[in-house]
């Protein structure tokens, strides 16, 4: 069964705080990796290895640079996840 | 039976799993290996691409240019094996200036940072090591044929010249000692690293065009198997020796 947006968004929220020290709860939907959270390029691989482990998808690093908002991962982990 | 069956290896330079020494310690695994693997500056990315490996190894600290940590590695790594019978060096970086177009302007700081981490480390890893190898051993360092100018890789390819000439020096101060020192010179390979190399898209037309084997830029897979083969025990009289693994380009004019 495919999971929610809500579940994503708290998987990630975890990942992040976890990762690059950014709460939780300041992970919302609108902001941006680079210029809002202050995350730098090699936290979103690290990011995006850790949501491979957690959602069971995986964002190829072309798509990666394409990711530029909470929303669009949330989206892309939804659309690919299909199994999740 | 592998080909590394017994044989206990340190493999530095894993990052992403992409990285060229994610797919040597793999191989090397697969081959019967122990592997111990060490990262530098993100820590945790490193453990986490640790664990996608078959048998997820240890990783210990290292930062090649922190003398504190090399002195302690070799006791760092008595901590999980006796002794070793490999070492890989999986290193390279420049500062951007050194590398794109900029040569000829390129402060000599960041020349050194590049020969720092690019070039003296084969040494200083080897050395750290070298506690660990009372039985001889094999160490492998990866190339970019530095025998002609690149685009783009400019003090990098500086770098690569110096590091071709350092394992032929190790290679002569080590042999009495059993210690085979050798150098694979990959073809491109789409990895952290190569993404830094302003221009890298430039290679893959190159080896496109003129590899007879033809080349898979995303494919690390040769390059870390003729690394586990210079590894094992079937290059037992090869040392200061460059095994290029690029589809053939460097013995073609065109
Ligand atoms: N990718 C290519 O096209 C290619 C081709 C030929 C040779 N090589 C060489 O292969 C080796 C591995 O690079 P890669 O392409 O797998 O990229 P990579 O980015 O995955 O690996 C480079 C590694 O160097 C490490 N490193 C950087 N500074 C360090 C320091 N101060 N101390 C310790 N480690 C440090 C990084 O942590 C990283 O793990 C490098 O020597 C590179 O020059 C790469």
């Amino acid at each position: 069964m495919a999971m929610t947006e809500q579940e994503i968004l708290a998987g990630l929220g975890e990942i992040i705080d976890e990762i690059a020290g950014v709460p939780a709860d300041q992970v919302t939907p609108d902001k941006t990796f680079i210029d809002d959270l202050d995350i730098d390029s090699l936290s979103m691989v690290e990011i995006a290895v850790a949501a491979q482990d957690k959602f069971g998808v995986e964002i190829p690093d072309e798509e990666l640079k394409n990711l530029k908002t909470v929303q669009d991962v949330v989206v892309f982990v939804q659309r690919s996840g299909v199994s999740a | 039976m592998g080909i590394l069956d017994g044989k206990r290896i340190l493999v530095t330079g894993v990052l992403t799993d992409s990285s060229i020494a994610f797919h040597v310690a793999r191989v090397a695994q697969e081959q019967g290996a122990t592997v111990i693997l060490t990262g530098f500056g993100r820590l945790s990315l490193v453990e986490r691409i640790a664990k996608r490996l078959p048998d997820p190894p240890p990783v210990l600290e290292l930062d090649v240019k922190s003398s504190e940590q090399l002195d302690s590695l070799a006791e760092r790594v008595r901590a999980h094996v006796s002794g070793l019978d490999g070492v890989v060096h999986s290193i390279g970086n420049a500062p951007q200036d050194a590398m794109g177009g900029n040569f000829l302007n390129t402060s000599w700081e960041d020349v050194a940072a590049a020969l720092h981490v690019s070039t003296y480390s084969l040494k200083s890893l080897t050395m750290a090591a070298l506690p660990l190898m009372g039985a001889g051993g094999s160490v492998v360092g990866f190339d970019f044929d530095a025998a002609v100018a690149w685009p783009g890789y400019d003090w990098m390819g500086v770098a690569k010249a110096g590091l071709e000439a350092c394992a032929r020096y190790l290679a002569r101060d080590l042999g009495e000692q059993r210690i085979r020192v050798n150098l694979v010179a990959s073809g491109p390979v789409r990895t952290m690293a190569a993404k830094s190399i302003p221009g890298f898209e430039r290679f893959e037309p190159i080896w496109g065009q003129r590899a007879p084997l033809g080349w898979d830029i995303s494919d690390a897979g040769p390059a870390a198997r003729a690394c586990v083969a210079l590894l094992s025990d079937w290059f037992p009289a090869t040392t200061g020796e460059i095994i290029h693994v690029d589809g053939g380009v460097h013995a073609v004019g065109a």
